[in-house]
């Protein structure tokens, strides 16, 4: 069990790590945009790894609230960004 | 008379989604009491009161078998594209070959059309651009569609979708144009062959 | 569900749904526009979540955490493709897509017909 989480850790990892890389380089607004959604995705998918292996659902509420308010980012800067913005 | 008539239809028409909000609170509270019951009765009267929307046109039929079918359906193939675009992510030599389809439903009903493009979205490897409601026509970003004959497969998969939908929530109006049009297409495909 | 059997079904579905972040990462970095990214990205918000949310509803199979995993994952799938949608229109709309990579097309006339 103990290596199971530690692949996993590994993996969720380099997916957050990505996603990060992402962010710090991303041609345009857009892809910062899309990373952040995956940064956030891979926190909630880490948050309810970490519940499984411990055998809890404290987090559960966290990942409800998560999954309601996480596109409002997205869903703001893709709705005010000027359309000749080429950035 | 008819103007109190119409009211109560229209009241009715709104029924589902009221009780929806009720049981929504309720699934957020995780316990099913008589009183959170009428706490969430009541907060899904004001909030309909107060964020009113224009009320949404519902078919008034659900066949629960087509209904739990259609979802089944869904998830295998979310699952399926999952691991179709993971394997793609991490593949050596990948090559992009997207396509901007434009594909037109045999239905005309927002309530189709929007389940549609929903179940279309979370699909991973599709995505909606944009919507054209007079011509019921989605227009996607597809990914990985090599050729012509990718493309028609994946429209014939959207077309799939959609008739599982209308034999699940649409109405019969909707079942019945669907059933022409696989007439007419089937008689098209008779005379070409 | 507890022991052995709990274990390994609590092992395959966290791998799965941890192979999905990762790939989504990877997706990141190598797919080439903002369109396709957006594809990879779609993946750990559907499939990553529904493995992992399921497990946990497996392991403590209480009324409480089953609806709260049900409310969990259809938010998401109903938020996610409002957010894709929109992104995708607003990097159509400002040229962020590479038409060398398409195939096809068919938005394009339809756009231009509007225009005029």
């Amino acid at each position: 069990m103990t290596i199971v989480a530690i692949v996993a850790g590994i993996m969720l990892g380099i997916g957050a790590l990505c996603a990060v890389y992402r962010i710090v380089r991303g041609p345009s607004v857009l892809d910062r945009v899309i990373a952040s959604d995956v940064l956030v995705a891979t926190i909630m998918c880490a948050l309810g790894a970490e519940m499984a292996f411990n055998r809890h659902t404290d987090n559960l509420p966290v990942l409800l609230v998560l999954a309601l308010f996480g596109v409002l980012g997205s869903l703001s800067v893709a709705r005010f960004l000027p359309k000749q913005d080429r950035a | 008379m008819t103007s109190r008539r119409a009211r109560l239809a229209s009241l009715i028409n709104q029924l589902p989604l009221f009780l929806g909000l009720a049981l929504l609170w309720m699934l957020l509270w995780g316990n099913f009491s008589w009183l959170n019951l009428v706490t969430g009765a009541v907060f899904a009267a004001v909030v309909s009161v107060v964020f009113y929307l224009p009320a949404v046109q519902l078919s008034g039929r659900v066949n629960p078998v087509r209904l739990v079918l259609y979802l089944s359906w869904l998830l295998f193939d979310i699952i399926r594209a999952s691991i179709q675009v993971a394997f793609l992510a991490l593949a050596p030599h990948y090559r992009a070959s997207n396509a901007v389809l434009a594909i037109h439903m045999r239905t005309r009903s927002d309530l189709v059309l929007t389940w549609t493009a929903v179940s279309t979205s979370i699909v991973p490897g599709s995505i909606v651009i944009d919507t054209d409601r007079e011509n019921s026509t989605l227009y996607l970003h597809v990914l990985n569609m090599k050729d012509r004959e990718a493309t028609e497969r994946f429209r014939q998969s959207v077309l799939a979708t959609e008739r599982r939908i209308v034999l699940a929530l649409g109405s019969r109006e909707d079942v019945k144009a669907l059933a022409g049009a696989r007439r007419e297409s089937k008689r098209q495909a008779g005379e070409n062959g | 569900m507890s022991g052995l059997a709990g274990d390994i079904v609590t092992a395959v579905l966290v791998l799965a749904g941890s192979l999905m972040c990762l790939a989504a990462g990877v997706g990141l970095l190598r797919f080439p526009d903002v369109l396709s990214r957006l594809h990879a990205a779609t993946k750990p918000q559907i499939f990553g979540l529904m493995a992992i949310t399921a497990d946990v509803a497996v392991n403590n199979f209480t009324l409480g955490t089953l609806t709260l995993v049900v409310a969990i994952v259809v938010f998401q799938a109903l938020t996610a493709p409002m957010a894709a949608h929109l992104v995708a229109r607003s990097a159509y709309d400002t040229q962020h897509l590479r038409a060398d990579l398409l195939v096809t097309d068919e938005l394009a006339p339809f756009r231009r017909q509007n225009r005029v």
